[in-house]
């Protein structure tokens, strides 16, 4: 068989990326550029600001990313890129861009769920064990899935109000943490020996998730703490919102490995860069007998280096796209076989 | 010289090709459609009715803005890709100009706009056949830019299907100076975009890189940004 090689692009949220993929899982280059920088501004991704920067970065980044590989349009299987989840504007930006460097050499199109996509990350790293349960944690995202097989998708559970890192986001702008927060709660949480106090979400036998009441209490802790013009400790406080977090996202990913009797547990999404959350599930799985593997940091956080891997795998299976698809901001998870 | 023209700024859809002057083919498209679901379909029918192949463009220009943001990336990240990976130059052409073109018969003023709410417009002047600007392009109150017009006591034309918004306002305004433009006449036109283009000097291809989007306005969040740092 002849090498598969695809050029995937990502532009969900403020990261714009490309990279080249062989065979669906050696990177053959991988392009961010991240506009972090100019968000931090804002204290968080102004959907219109993302847009203006990825129509700045897209041929710059596309074009690194062809001469990274020393490859030619010519040499290409196949153009992939994310359909959504995602901000809408910015997802148009890189839609837009493989819709027309498709139809400039006659390229089939691969339009891929940003999802799949950070499960897929770990593609790059192992051949995938299935069946597999996957636990994807991002600022957009918190979410188990169950795969039976490569392109099989089934959401087992999900969060019933905040993503894991919106969370993690919104709490760090409580202890006055700059934009993205996610690094720093994690940090200062290694920092303290002793965290506060704060409540779990099990919500029942279910796999869902819940971080708002969660939230509200590190909220409603620092107010009372002002009204009694106490200081809080920054780190004891960010100990206690991870400690809470990590508890329940362990424990259930636990329960739900070991209910459907898996033979792989991976995590994935920007949020699984986090040492607190990646060394729990670690020992929580080497407890359980039951290979965990996470992605290097690069490929938890948006790349489009993921989107080249699971669209490999689509590609395999006949899934195509053409000129008319469109940014669907809400995509849902959905099996591709 | 066989040129592609993409007109995406606003909800009208325009796509040509234009071959030494001569146009070979066009589409103007009013229907609302999203422009990313039907900009690059209409391409590839284009293409495939002149009976051509990507590569045998020889330049393209795009509507640059202003309009509507999502629409005006729409056209320049298509524009941008496949000038960039065909090696083509790319000519921006304000969108204000493009529709200014379609009057460029009047003996006058030219007046091309499109709402941009709360009684603000996107608005351009121009005069002549070889559409001279009176004012440049920008964002501006309907106020400020009717009394420009009445300064200039000269009939004007005003052009943009967005015109029906503003007219009580402009004819208590102008009066019997103020002519409005045929609906027939009020849609962007690709092929004009062509014509405006050729008028200007070819980019270097490296400048494609460099191509953006003229807004004419900062992003929300910008400009409360910038107030806030003045503020300090």
């Amino acid at each position: 068989m002849s090498d598969r090689i695809i050029l995937a692009i990502e532009t969900s949220c403020d990261e714009t990326a490309a990279a080249i993929i062989r065979n669906g899982h050696e990177i053959v280059s991988n392009v961010v550029s991240s506009q972090i920088e100019s968000q931090k501004r804002f204290g968080g991704v102004v959907p219109e600001i993302a847009s203006r920067h990825h129509v700045e970065q897209i041929t710059i980044v596309i074009e690194e990313t062809l001469e990274k590989a020393n490859m030619q349009p010519s040499d290409l299987t196949a153009v992939a890129v994310t359909e959504g989840p995602g901000l809408v504007g910015a997802l148009l930006i890189g839609i837009n861009a493989a819709k027309a460097f498709a139809f400039a050499h006659n390229l089939p199109i691969i339009p891929v769920h940003h999802i799949a996509g950070h499960i897929y990350a770990n593609a790059l790293v192992q051949p995938m064990q299935f069946p597999l349960l996957a636990l994807v944690v991002s600022g957009g995202h918190t979410e188990l899935v169950f795969m039976k097989e490569h392109g099989s998708f089934e959401v087992i559970g999900e969060t019933r109000d905040d993503a894991a890192g919106e969370a993690y986001d919104k709490v760090a702008r409580v202890l006055n943490m700059p934009y993205p927060g996610g690094p720093h709660i994690d940090r200062l949480a290694h920092e303290a020996n002793e965290g506060v106090e704060f409540p779990r979400a099990w919500l029942d036998d279910t796999y869902d998730f819940s971080f708002s009441g969660l939230k509200s209490a590190v909220i409603n802790y620092k107010h009372n703490m002002d009204q009694r013009g106490e200081e809080i400790i920054p780190e004891q406080v960010a100990k206690g919102f991870q400690d809470s977090v990590v508890e329940v996202l362990t424990t259930k990913t636990v329960r739900a490995a070991k209910e459907f009797n898996v033979k792989q547990v991976i995590a994935a999404g920007g949020v699984s860069a986090n040492k607190g959350l990646r060394s729990s599930l670690e020992q929580a799985f080497e407890k359980e007998k039951i290979p965990f593997t996470v992605p290097p940091l690069k490929f938890c956080t948006d790349n489009a280096a993921m989107i080249g891997a699971a669209a490999t795998y689509m590609y395999e299976a006949g899934v195509r796209g053409d000129l008319s698809m469109n940014g669907i901001p809400g995509k849902e998870l959905k099996s591709w076989i | 010289m066989i040129w592609l023209g993409i007109e995406t700024s606003n909800s009208p859809l325009s796509i040509a090709i234009v071959k030494d002057g001569q146009v070979l083919v066009e589409i103007v498209e009013n229907v609302k459609l999203t422009h990313s679901v039907t900009a690059m379909p209409t391409i590839q029918e284009l293409f495939h009715k002149a009976k051509m192949k990507p590569m045998d463009i020889d330049a393209i220009a795009v509507s640059e803005g202003p309009g509507s943001y999502t629409g005006i990336r729409i056209g320049v990240t298509i524009a941008k890709t496949l000038a960039w990976t065909l090696k083509k130059p790319l000519v921006g052409v304000s969108s204000l100009k493009v529709l200014a073109a379609n009057g460029e018969l009047f003996n006058g003023i030219i007046c091309s706009l499109f709402d941009a709410r709360r009684q603000n417009v996107y608005a351009g002047i121009y005069q002549g056949t070889d559409l001279e600007t009176v004012m440049e392009e920008r964002h501006t109150s309907i106020d400020d830019l009717l009394s420009q017009l009445q300064s200039l006591n000269k009939p004007v034309l005003f052009i943009g299907s967005d015109v029906e918004n503003f007219k009580e306002n402009i004819k208590e305004q102008l009066g019997e100076l103020a002519i409005f433009a045929p609906s027939s006449i009020t849609l962007p036109r690709a092929s004009k975009l062509i014509e405006v283009a050729e008028t200007k000097s070819l980019p270097s291809i490296e400048e494609v890189h460099h191509f953006v989007p003229q807004y004419h306005r900062l992003a929300q969040a910008e400009a409360n940004w910038i107030q806030d740092q003045k503020k300090r």
